[in-house]
């Protein structure tokens, strides 16, 4: 076994070892060893940087006998021949941010679990189950497998189900089950269609699938059918979003940053791997569709978050908007289009995680999260006020921090595919980042500027801690994000640089 | 004319009719039922060990007339007759604690249940297969009725009664019109009797199937199936669910897989399946009692074991590999589906006092609060009938019946499999969130249960055991079934 092979078992290892330690120990002690060994996941997360074999670009091509998937480090297992399973794992360009994503958010979250839990049971229960949700989430980034790809795809619904139903808010109950029941929905779609590959190609790898694995024209459409509408459940894309809102809201503040951190990545995640990877005359065929759904869940859900007046389901639903843009960058099924896809997948991660984690703030001190009892902020917490000026600055897409990239490339990507449609879609979707600016620069209007409402200016009755300033246990979860909002948006070669080869291989094999 | 007999074949049904007479004897010397449960248990023990020891040797076949033998004990004879076994000395343990129960009566007749589930494993022709089938079913009528002194058990009885006796007379006249039409009874001959064009012939078919269906408790033949197991005494509801099934499946598999052409009992198969899944999820829905709820959600899954062999109304479906890769998922399934049906009910028989029936799914509100470890067990077994990780048995049967459909060509199938497994989802996760709800304010009335005794517990244990084992290492149980 290399130190590589060794890295990445340990990555999806030590989460679940993690959450078993935590379980069995009392309360604080469990929730700080679920933190202790969510930075172990993390450092070895990062380290899989380390020891790629000069996988440079000579080592992709478009001739034949050269496959486009060349992870940096493999394990392939036998598991289960009788279901053609193997425990078959990698890591390369595409997966690596998000990986490190994953496993960077999910150590903040146990670390804010560590210094504030929220009601409705054990603690440490809760940092066991983020750690096993982290385990599902990487085990879906690093699957090369399609079958081990469904099985940890299902891994992450249940204890995501149990955080939200557990710990969650007043209505936590229906949003847990309809979140449960819908990604279900998806998780059978994509049953159906890894197994209409896996009948038809004989073989569930993914490095041997890429790129078409000679099926017919006919089984790709089919395939991509399904494996698109399971992963628009995730994405999601409108008109499958539905759960969204609820889920968001309803969830505790670190369930919420890593359900619109990191899970909505599996999504997208999952077409550009498996559906674009594994069926792309499909994808060719049906890139018009998913367009005009981008683009119209951009809208939408802009449109929608104008009219908001709760600030977690505000920031939910432009999670809707900024994912369309996400998919907008795929469905061209451009280079340029893919790579802003993977740019815009890790800052709203980074970014929409913050927000999460302030919004949380807020509620916690504040005690509501309704925009009309909020209002200047500013004033009182500067700090705060602050941070999310700067967080919403960073969704809406200003220049210099993270989310310019993917929403201005997802443009620039339609408007290269050029004709009237992709045009018009580029056009439509440039509005829809004008509205995001507007629900965004309204949300500051009503929270941080203005005079304070009634929730400000009343002394809360409760909280531990001063209102004002922010305490340091807060300061250390949020300042990665802040510096990883600021970083990617002056350095997105951090992301691209080493996703552009993969990303010219995937689309290269289907000529 | 002599016929020569392989005892060794046959050994694991000499050793279950034996449990049965030493559980008469041992109750009528010893009268202990301690002592009367730990022979049958022991017996059923033996049982299991014979009938692995069978299988791993070469395959037989006895009771021959010429080159059609009446008993194959071959694999798959093994796996049944061992499967009816451990099933039960699984219920054997959760009856540990019947109050007004005559334990001799009650270890002998669940002994002879066993040895016609025994039996069946290795049935070769028709009248093997129905007798041996009535032998797993008619012990089964007193036992569904000893929950004594309560009119939903008598009720339950006589239901069962009626509905299995009109099924089994309508298997027994389409054996006799087969008879009549292609003059063959035994299963691989009947195979290679053609087409069975004649009407005669179809009708024969299209009863022997609807008779068999009721056993399995397929829709539309599943009515009998909730009010018998809410009624009968919870580890006959456990035994009815899993053992009952198990064999209602084989004759099935039997029957309309082996003996009849696979033209004509495709398409009724994959009418069925899609009926049974749907209509039994769609009513577990709405369920409010824990048993009736385990019941309709029995009948779904026994849709989900239908399935496969629907594939085979498909042209694609029909041949050899696709065939085998069929009766191969269904047998996978089945094994993970009684595995964690039976902890289930474990699970259910732990939480509830002695003696009493299932009860309303609000009576287990905040049970994960006082029994933590048997609420995880009836959770994970809960999860994995849904086929969700943790539970991973259960999650690996689906992929091996969606598998085989699409192997098959079945791809509708294999999407209403998948939409039905999101229905099914619904309900179980309700109980399950039941569970570790807040519970309700105790009722003025006996104090709750008392643990469960120990080998009420043991039984749970070792069924979520292997439950979790099943889910780590699948391939065991898919060699076993192919």
């Amino acid at each position: 076994m290399t130190a590589g092979q060794v890295l990445l078992v340990a990555v999806l290892a030590v989460p679940l070892l993690g959450a078993a330690v935590a379980v069995a120990l009392p309360d604080r002690a469990g929730r700080l060893a679920a933190t202790a060994f969510a930075g172990v996941a993390f450092v070895a997360s990062a380290a899989l940087w380390w020891g790629r074999d000069g996988v440079g670009w000579f080592r992709y091509g478009a001739d034949a006998g050269r496959p486009a998937v060349q992870p940096w480090h493999e394990v392939d297992a036998p598991w289960v021949p009788g279901l053609d399973l193997r425990l078959h794992l990698g890591v390369d360009g595409i997966s690596y941010p998000l990986v490190v994503l994953t496993a960077l958010l999910t150590l903040l979250c146990c670390a804010y679990t560590v210094w504030h839990a929220p009601a409705g049971g054990p603690g440490r229960t809760l940092a066991a189950l983020l750690l096993v949700v982290e385990a599902g989430i990487l085990g879906t980034f690093l699957a090369l497998d399609l079958v081990l790809f469904f099985v940890f795809f299902e891994v992450v619904l249940l204890p995501m189900y149990a955080v939200i139903a557990g710990w969650g808010g007043a209505g936590r109950r229906h949003a847990a089950r309809k979140f449960a029941l819908y990604t279900l929905l998806g998780s059978v779609l994509l049953l159906v269609g890894v197994f209409t590959v896996v009948a038809a190609a004989g073989t569930a790898d993914l490095v041997e699938l890429t790129g078409g694995g000679g099926l017919s024209r006919g089984t790709q459409l089919a395939a991509f059918t399904l494996f698109a509408v399971a992963f628009a459940v995730k994405s999601p894309l409108w008109p499958l979003h539905t759960w969204l809102p609820d889920a968001h809201t309803q969830a505790p503040t670190v369930g919420s940053v890593l359900l619109a951190g990191v899970l909505l990545k599996m999504g997208t995640y999952g077409l550009i791997r498996v559906a674009v990877g594994v069926a792309p005359l499909g994808a060719r065929e049906a890139a018009p569709v998913l367009g005009v759904l981008a683009v119209a869940a951009i809208v939408v859900g802009s449109l929608v978050c104008l009219a908001q007046t709760e600030i977690k389901r505000l920031i939910a639903y432009s999670s809707v908007g900024h994912m369309g843009f996400v998919l907008l960058g795929i469905a061209t099924l451009t280079a340029t289009g893919i790579s802003a896809a993977l740019i815009g997948n890790v800052a709203h991660g980074v970014i929409t995680g913050l927000l999460f984690f302030l919004a949380g703030a807020v509620k916690d001190r504040y005690g509501t999260g309704e925009l009309a009892d909020l209002g200047g902020l500013r004033e009182r917490a500067p700090a705060l006020s602050g941070l999310l000026g700067y967080a919403a600055l960073a969704s809406l897409g200003l220049p210099g921090l993270a989310g310019f990239w993917g929403e201005a490339f997802a443009v620039v990507a339609a408007l290269e595919r050029g004709g009237p449609l992709w045009t018009a879609l580029a056009v439509t979707a440039a509005v829809g980042g004008a509205l995001t600016a507007a629900y965004l620069l309204r949300l500051l209007r009503r929270v941080t500027h203005g005079p304070p409402g009634p929730a400000v200016a009343r002394p809360p009755g409760v909280g531990p801690r001063g209102v004002g300033s922010l305490a340091w246990p807060e300061v250390v979860a949020w300042a990665p994000l802040v510096l990883l909002a600021l970083l990617l948006g002056l350095a997105p070669a951090l992301v691209l640089g080493i996703a552009g080869d993969p990303v010219a291989a995937l689309l290269g094999t289907d000529s | 004319m002599t016929q020569s007999v392989d005892h060794v074949a046959l050994l694991p049904a000499y050793l279950a009719a034996g449990t049965a007479v030493l559980v008469l004897l041992a109750d009528l010397l010893v009268g202990r039922r301690g002592a009367t449960l730990a022979v049958a248990a022991v017996g059923a023990a033996a049982t299991a060990a014979g009938a692995s020891f069978v299988g791993a040797g070469p395959d037989r076949a006895t009771l021959c007339a010429g080159d059609a033998c009446s008993y194959l004990a071959g694999d798959r004879a093994a796996l049944v007759a061992a499967l009816f076994a451990l099933l039960t000395l699984g219920v054997l343990g959760l009856s540990a604690r019947l109050p007004g129960v005559p334990a001799g009566e009650y270890a002998f007749l669940l002994a002879c249940s066993m040895a016609g589930g025994v039996v069946l494993g290795g049935a070769g022709d028709l009248i093997t297969l129905i007798v041996a089938l009535e032998t797993v079913t008619l012990p089964l009528y007193v036992l569904v009725g000893l929950r004594r002194q309560t009119v939903a058990s008598a009720e339950a009885a006589v239901t069962f009664f009626v509905v299995s006796v009109v099924a089994t007379t309508l298997t027994l006249l389409g054996a006799a019109l087969l008879y009549a039409a292609t003059g063959v009874l035994h299963l691989e001959p009947l195979r290679d009797a053609g087409p069975l064009d004649t009407p005669l012939a179809a009708v024969a078919a299209a009863l022997v199937v609807a008779g068999l269906a009721f056993k399995v408790a397929a829709v539309p033949f599943h009515a009998w199936a909730p009010a018998t197991y809410d009624g009968a005494p919870l580890p006959i509801a456990a035994y009815l669910s899993t053992a009952s099934k198990l064999g209602g499946v084989v004759a099935v598999l039997a029957v309309g897989v082996v003996a009849l052409p696979a033209e004509r009992t495709g398409p009724v198969l994959a009418t069925l399946a899609v009926l049974t899944m749907t209509v039994g999820n769609l009513v577990a829905l709405r369920q409010v009692r824990m048993v009736r709820l385990l019941a309709w959600s029995s009948v779904a899954q026994a849709g989900y074991i239908l399935a496969p062999l629907g594939a085979a109304a498909f042209a694609a479906g029909r041949s050899a590999e696709a065939q085998n890769l069929a009766v191969a998922a269904a047998v996978a399934y089945t094994v993970f589906f009684v595995v964690l049906e039976l902890a289930a009910f474990a699970a259910v028989v732990a939480l509830r006092p002695a003696g009493a029936d299932g009860g309303p799914i609000d009576a287990y509100r905040g049970a994960a609060r006082r029994r933590p470890w048997v609420s995880a067990a009836l959770v994970l077994a809960l999860i994995g009938l849904a086929g969700l990780p943790p539970g991973l048995a259960g999650l690996f049967a689906k992929v091996a019946v969606v598998r085989s459909l699409l192997t098959g060509g079945a791809g509708w199938l294999a999407l209403i499999v998948a939409l039905n497994a999101v229905i099914g989802l619904a309900y179980y996760v309700r109980v399950a969130a039941a569970l570790y709800a807040p519970p309700q304010p105790a009722p003025a009335g006996p104090a709750a249960a008392p643990g469960a005794p120990w080998p009420v517990l043991a039984v749970l244990a070792g069924a979520t055991a292997i439950a979790v084992a099943a889910g780590f290492a699948p391939q065991w149980v898919l060699d076993l079934a192919s």
